[in-house]
């Protein structure tokens, strides 16, 4: 059976459909939907095909869209979508999971939310909001925000969820409760001899590797690293990387080994490529070596970053890869991160890139 | 243009396209009986599920780049609704 792949792009003005065969050679563009809402993260669920986009719009709100029909009608809705009266309203959706029948929705201020009937209306998960660190969760630079949600393939009551600035939080009984899991993550902006908290990371990006097992992987704001146990401890990986700071980061579909990462100068330096010559580094063992990649990408002069939601995977094999910048560029990779080539070059600021495959 | 209301107590209500784009069917003018703010955006969510979210947080209040002008004056949820007044739903410069 032929198969098709979309990319979802999330974007500052509305969600964004690249279309490609399997041989991902030549992409036709779709878009923009939402009504141009700014969207932090599409992504679509392989087992139905529907696609969601998280987002808000400064006029109206939060709210997570759905499409059905691969792009061509929206619907959304926030219903329940909301703290409590008094309390800090909700500013935007940051990201979406599904998975085991539910649709997991992480918000601005962090928070994160469920919905049981597919994205019409929603809960809180209320014993993420109650943990008993989250009147010390402080907002990282691009706010005080739940972006990372990784729910376990093989188990709907596992899952974790990463918070700007507050780290990594795992439960083991469906969200009832949280445990944070940060042990061996630097907090650098933290004074001497507290950098090593057990919460209050400035995570960027978590992710899962594929397969059994609990190895996750993240995106720091200082430093890269592996996880064996579910993160329950840390280990660093960025020896032989140009830089320590980054915000995407991208599992390979397969092999739990290889990850992609785009490391830019630092937090300090403007946040571009070092010696803006963007490059995309993948290892193959875990961490332990890099490798940098930059045939097709601008070597010179390119001053975009890649924000924590940007880059993605699909699993056809060989895998692709694909990241979007936030000068609204998109690149794709159809052998594994080899070589590059643009496939959209001015889209709106792109906040988020998934892949979804389909049968064509 | 003129718009003929059958309840000469309901409120004439212009929302805005970006508004009425999200709720397919929703016309730009609407006319609701209603006696406050709140109310009148109640009636607006009884009519177009989800309308109130768009145009409320949980605080509650009017989002804060959404303006409700009543008779010419900007309105808060408690604002009072006159019988027949003239409302205007505007989208902020400031949101834009």
């Amino acid at each position: 059976m032929a198969r098709k792949v979309k990319l979802l792009v999330g974007s500052k003005k509305g969600v964004f459909i690249l279309e490609s065969d399997e041989r991902r050679r030549s992409w036709r563009l779709a878009g923009p939907f939402c009504e141009s809402w700014p969207i932090r993260h599409a992504v679509g669920d392989p087992r139905d095909g529907a696609i969601y986009a998280a987002g808000g719009n400064e006029w109206f709100g939060p709210a997570l869209w759905k499409s059905t029909d691969g792009g061509a009608r929206w619907t959304h809705s926030s219903q329940g979508l909301a703290y409590a009266a008094g309390e800090t309203p909700i500013k935007a959706a940051w990201s979406v999971a599904p998975g085991h029948g539910r649709v997991y929705v992480g918000v601005e201020p962090a928070g994160l939310f469920v919905s049981d009937d597919g994205g019409a209306s929603f809960s809180p998960v209320q014993g993420l909001r109650d943990h008993p660190s989250r009147p010390d969760w402080q907002p990282g630079g691009g706010g005080l925000i739940l972006h990372s949600i990784v729910l376990d393939p093989d188990d709907a009551r596992r899952m974790w969820v990463a918070i700007s600035a507050a780290g990594v939080f795992y439960s083991g009984d469906g969200g009832a409760t949280w445990t944070p899991r940060n042990k061996g993550t630097r907090a650098d902006f933290l004074a001497e001899g507290q950098r090593y908290p057990e919460f209050g990371q400035c995570v960027h990006c978590l992710v899962k590797a594929p397969g059994r097992g609990d190895r996750l992987y993240q995106q720091n704001h200082c430093g890269m690293y592996r996880s064996d146990d579910g993160g329950e401890t840390w280990t660093t990986i960025e020896a032989g990387l140009p830089s320590s700071f980054g915000f995407p980061a991208a599992a390979h579909p397969r092999d739990r080994d290889a990850l992609f990462l785009f490391p830019l100068n630092g937090a300090e330096q403007g946040r571009f490529a070092p010696d803006a010559k963007p490059m995309v580094w993948k290892t193959s063992d875990g961490g332990a070596h890099w490798r940098g990649r930059s045939a097709g990408l601008p070597q010179g002069d390119a001053y975009f970053g890649v924000l924590r939601q940007a880059m993605a995977t699909d699993s056809l094999t060989p895998a692709g890869v694909y990241f979007g910048a936030a000068s609204g560029a998109v690149y794709a990779s159809a052998d594994e991160g080899e070589s590059w080539t643009p496939i959209a070059e001015n889209l709106p600021a792109i906040s988020s890139v998934e892949s979804l495959v389909v049968e064509a | 243009m003129t718009i003929l209301r059958d309840d000469e107590r309901a409120a004439l209500v212009r929302l805005p396209a970006s508004l009425t784009a999200l709720f397919p069917g929703a016309p730009r003018v609407v006319a609701l009986p209603a006696d406050n703010v709140a109310a009148l955006i109640d009636a607006l969510d009884a009519r177009w599920p989800g309308m109130r979210d768009r145009l409320c947080d949980s605080t509650p209040a009017v989002r804060r780049h959404v303006n409700v002008f009543v008779n010419g004056a900007r309105a808060k949820l408690d604002g009072a609704v006159p019988p027949g007044a003239d409302v205007y739903i505007l989208t902020a410069i400031s949101g834009g």
